[in-house]
């Protein structure tokens, strides 16, 4: 495994291409003035980003800065959080996930999340893992639901491995293959965006390999959000990045965003320098 | 306090000294200790062991086919079994966990996902009512379901064990809940599920080994009540199915014969309790060996 891109610093040269050349695309999501308080505890403030559709947007930042909080934010996933209050615009589209006249459900439907620890349901089959979203919110098709499982499973590049054992239980799947299954069950439910927490920091160099591979692939179909706190992985495999980082009073900021190139080699705050190089984090 | 520094050789030797000195210290008061544990064990153990054997002994010999299969006789007329009791334990039994166990494991269900005060109150209002007094639940049928309608029945003897039941199934069952990892909570309602699907597809399925034994818990704990039956199910010598009417039941059989001076009725109190003892274990026994294979089987 010489290729093996863990320690090169090297942009992903399709992203750098994308970034430089094309005009950056319509958001697929934005965010504005967006701050997240768990009671009295502010733990992000101000954050304004956007999202560009068909392309992969990193997250990083040092730990505790508010990666997973903000990422929860975007799907409403707070919501289920007592005491979590979220404070500002977020936009799918041209729609406010957080407007009153619109359900959580809805905007979960829509948004998609992969979390850090595989989590396949576990007394369900493969099959029925990736069906799982579509059934649930009541589609009883069989044709429907054999294609979406079909479909999703070749997204995540493991129908080969898993189509003669569509019926066995998903636990038996390796680490990998459960975080790919996982990503099958969301693309299932064909969200515009997909959101990710560290979804290969569980997993060994080549399932994460796998995956990052994979990513490329998806995002033709699905925008996708994902944090990392490997920063390699952001040079790898992001188009565009937001750097966050906690201030004195321990409450998380958007510090720097734009084209991951950028970010990664003439970065505008010295405080992203000062991680991107190693110095901080 | 001023400490003089040891030289770092000498604080070596002084610190291994006293932990060789500390270990024979610790190995002889250990060895005490365990002797004494061992001794208190077999204290403990010596009523239990006693019990069991002691009904085993009594108890085989009522046993045969006729004891399973035949009614009671009359006092004085030796043989007779508890045929209508079985039946009428089955009944009573399965009624209250029917309406029970649904009733538990809901409320359950409820105290594993929220932690507001009302949940609080009714985690204490439970654990008071698991300790509650069988009689006084048996009162409470009587008073409420009996008094009214003019007449004994399995139904009141069915509602008193099922209140009987429902502390213990709801913290169980809570417990079972709560070991679901809130991942699969959040990989459901990220897939845009509501809520009460998210808990009636996913999360009562995977907790289902845990729910079975609260409930199993929950059944052996009243299979062998007689207290709430006294005034309620009153027991009978007659085979009936009716749940409006008295009903025959195990532990009434034990209690209303083993009170008597005929030494055939004494027999078949034995007998009866042997049978009770067996149920009780193999209802503790499979609810402990299914969850285990059931735990397995979802992995
Ligand atoms: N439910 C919660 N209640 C209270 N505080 C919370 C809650 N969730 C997160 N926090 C706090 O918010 C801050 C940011 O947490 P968050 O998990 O978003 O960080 P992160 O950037 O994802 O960190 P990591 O890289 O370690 O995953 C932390 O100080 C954390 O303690
Ligand atoms: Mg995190």
């Amino acid at each position: 495994m010489s290729q093996l891109p863990m320690i090169a610093l090297r942009p992903n040269e399709m992203a750098t291409l994308a970034a430089e050349t094309q005009p950056e695309p319509q958001p697929a999501m934005q965010v504005r003035g967006l701050g997240v308080r768990f009671g009295s505890k502010l733990v992000l403030s101000d954050v304004d980003m956007s999202f560009p559709t068909g392309r992969i947007t990193a997250l990083i930042g040092p730990s505790g800065c508010g990666k997973t909080t903000f990422l929860r934010s975007l799907n409403r996933m707070h919501d289920t959080t007592p005491g979590a209050v979220v404070i500002g615009t977020v936009l799918l589209g041209d729609t406010d996930i957080y407007s009153s006249d619109i359900e959580a459900t809805q905007v979960r439907a829509r948004i998609g999340m992969v979390f850090q620890r595989a989590n396949p349901f576990p007394t369900l089959s493969i099959y029925d893992n990736v069906v799982s979203g579509l059934r649930f919110n009541g589609i009883r098709k069989r044709a429907i639901l054999d294609e979406a499982a079909e479909g999703a499973l070749r997204a995540a590049a493991l129908w080969d491995s898993v189509e003669h054992k569509l019926r066995t239980s998903a636990m038996r799947l390796s680490g990998g293959e459960q975080q790919r299954l996982c990503i099958a069950r969301a693309l299932a439910i064909e969200p515009d965006v997909l959101l990710m927490d560290e979804p290969t920091s569980a997993l060994d160099p080549i399932a994460t390999m796998r995956i990052e591979a994979l990513l490329r692939k998806l995002c033709e179909r699905v925008s996708i959000i994902i944090v990392t706190h490997n920063m390699q992985q952001a040079a790898r495999v992001s188009d565009y990045c937001g750097f966050l980082m906690v201030d004195d009073a321990r409450v998380g900021h958007l510090i720097e965003t734009g084209p991951t190139v950028s970010i990664f080699s003439k970065p505008r705050d010295s405080r992203t320098e000062d991680y991107v190089t190693g110095r901080i984090g | 306090m001023s400490v003089i520094p040891l030289a770092l050789p000498d604080r070596r030797a002084l610190i291994r000294e006293a932990s060789v000195a500390s270990r024979r210290r610790r190995t002889v008061a250990g060895l005490v200790a365990a002797s004494l544990s061992v001794v208190a064990l077999l204290v403990a153990l010596v009523p239990i062991v006693w019990i069991i054997v002691y009904t085993i002994s009594q108890g085989i010999a009522a046993w045969s086919v006729d004891f399973f299969t035949k009614l009671p006789h009359p006092a004085g007329i030796p043989g007779g079994g508890i045929a209508n009791a079985l039946v009428g334990s089955l009944i009573i039994d399965g009624l209250a966990a029917l309406m029970a166990l649904p009733v538990g494991i809901l409320a359950a269900l409820f105290l594993a996902e929220f932690s507001g005060r009302l949940a609080g109150t009714v985690r204490f209002v439970m654990d008071v009512a698991a300790g509650l007094p069988a009689i006084t639940i048996g009162l409470f049928a009587y008073a409420v379901i009996v008094v009214p309608q003019h007449h004994f029945s399995a139904f009141s003897a069915s509602v008193a064990l099922g209140v009987l039941m429902l502390p213990i199934v709801i913290r169980a069952g809570e417990g079972a809940l709560r070991t679901v990892p809130n991942d699969l909570w959040e990989a459901g309602l990220a897939l845009g599920v509501r809520r009460a699907r998210v808990a009636r597809s996913i999360v009562i399925p995977t907790a289902i080994p845990g729910l079975v034994t609260a409930s199993l818990l929950a059944i052996s704990r009243a299979v062998g009540e007689a207290a709430p039956l006294l005034f309620t199910a009153i027991g009978s010598q007659v085979f009936s199915t009716s749940v409006g009417g008295a009903m025959a039941s195990l532990p009434l059989v034990v209690y209303q014969n083993g009170i008597q001076a005929y030494p055939d009725l004494q027999q078949n109190a034995w007998g009866t309790a042997l049978t009770l003892l067996v149920l009780v274990v193999v209802l503790n026994v499979s609810a402990r060996l299914l969850a285990r294979r059931m735990r397995r089987h979802a992995r």
